[in-house]
């Protein structure tokens, strides 16, 4: 057979090699991040409409099967919204007697209206990092489409997370839940600064961590959490969630709880991406 | 040569899948190992140095999608391929259970291994939450998938050796 007359090594050299180039690796890519950018980029290149075609199908499977199963439940939801519409529609309408009369106000003050309006591009993800520990996804646009790292993506009117890596036809966002992300976040009544923390082990729950509250805040349960105006990477003023079980710390300095994100992970299916970078200050 | 282009669209195919159609079909919310599969596979059928390989190929394709850092993935990927390919000495080829065995033995190590990597080095003491939410259910779910797929993995083998043995 062929295969005896090949050269052979003992295993254990193979591995010892390998073990080595994998750190070699780990190191470059670590110290020089943007040079190893170009080789991430055509991998993705490669795979990403691969993936995006079996999404599609796969997409459009479920969608068939739970057309069937929940058309019952639809319109039970539909008749309900129904009835909510009508009380809303009313609420809208006194809500815009108020916006012009804010609109005049801020006028009057001069103040942009900069926590409104941001210019955003929808994107449809189309899919998860292989693992079960992280929430990373990939979105089917990237820099062709004018997308670039440190975008904020959100989804409906709450904050998802930040695109950490860009290519050219998908980018990776990391979301807010993911356990290595972190937001400053500012609770939108009191003014108070705190930290958004994703967190694994909540995630059954639906709920992520607050902490470093200062101890003399007087946020209370269901109070909005938006991103901060400290943040270096989020915009500010976009909603990331509403706060549950505030206690004060061992430490009686600061105070921690939990938080309820505005955005339903589970169901996620198209995103929207701002298109404006916060501006690196250093 | 036609081995290893069979090796490598079987890691394509795992890699989107696992990526893909798994998520949608992912029960309480953990998808399937398949790349994890296809290497603890190739180290039971196929020796240590092979499985190394696979195991190398496959950490770093989901390095250049989703990793931070190029290169971590493909380390834990691959010492899981060449202990399993430990393995290798007492392959039988119609033994359908000790593969099964294998491949959740590999499953926990990998797992464990990525625990202690990016979860305990920042202070995510909790072993026993993470066990019981990502470990036992990835666990389940990847044994699950492998009674089907070491099927599939081995008479593809079992086909490319027949073929070998035709060349040579």
């Amino acid at each position: 057979m062929r295969r005896k007359t090949k050269f052979s090594v003992n295993p254990k050299y193979v591995l010892i090699g390998f073990f080595i180039i994998c750190i070699i690796l780990i190191f470059i890519s670590f110290r020089y991040t943007e040079k190893v950018q170009p080789v991430k980029t055509v991998v993705s290149d490669f795979f990403t409409p691969m993936q995006n075609g079996i999404n599609s199908v796969g997409s459009w499977i479920t969608d068939k099967t739970e057309m069937i199963t929940t058309m019952k439940k639809l319109q039970d939801e539909n008749n309900e919204l129904k009835e909510k519409l009508d009380t809303i529609s009313n609420e809208n309408k006194m809500l815009q007697l108020d916006k012009y009369e804010l609109d005049s106000l801020r006028e009057l003050y001069e103040l942009d209206q900069k926590y409104t309006e941001y210019p955003k591009v929808a994107a449809r993800i189309i899919s998860k990092e292989p693992g079960n520990w992280y929430y990373q996804f990939t979105i089917d646009k990237g820099t062709n489409d004018g997308f670039s790292a440190g975008m904020n993506v959100m989804a409906g009117d709450g904050l998802v997370g930040i695109i950490v890596e860009c290519n050219h036809n998908n980018s990776v966002v990391r979301s807010i839940i993911d356990d290595r992300s972190n937001v400053t976040g500012m609770i939108l009544k009191t003014s108070d600064i705190c930290n958004v923390r994703g967190n694994l082990e909540l995630i059954d729950d639906g709920r992520i961590e607050i902490e470093d509250l200062d101890k003399s805040s007087k946020a209370k349960d269901g109070y909005e959490v938006v991103t901060s105006n400290y943040s270096p990477r989020y915009l500010p003023g976009i909603l990331i969630g509403y706060i549950e079980d505030i206690t004060v710390d061992p430490s009686n300095l600061t105070k921690s709880g939990y938080l309820v994100p505005a955005v339903n992970f589970d169901k996620l299916d198209t995103v929207l991406v701002i298109t404006q970078v916060m501006e690196e200050n250093y | 040569m036609v081995r290893v282009l069979v090796t490598a669209i079987l890691i394509m195919i795992s890699f989107l899948l696992q990526t893909t159609a798994f998520k949608m079909l992912a029960l309480a919310d953990v998808v399937p190992n398949l790349l994890l599969i296809v290497t603890a596979a190739a180290g039971y059928m196929r020796g240590r140095v092979e499985a190394l390989l696979v195991g190398f190929t496959c950490g770093l394709l989901v390095d250049c999608m989703y990793g931070d850092v190029i290169g971590l993935y493909a380390l834990l990927f691959l010492t899981v391929g060449y202990l399993s390919g430990y393995a290798h000495m007492i392959y039988f080829k119609d033994d359908y259970t000790l593969p099964i065995f294998l491949i959740g033995a590999s499953d926990l190590l990998y797992n464990i291994f990525y625990y202690i990597i990016s979860f305990l080095l920042r202070n995510r003491l909790n072993f026993l939450f993470y066990l019981r939410r990502i470990i036992l259910p990835e666990l389940v779910y990847t044994l699950l998938v492998a009674l089907v797929f070491y099927k599939l993995l081995h008479s593809i083998n079992g086909l490319l050796e027949r073929f070998e043995q035709r060349e040579g």
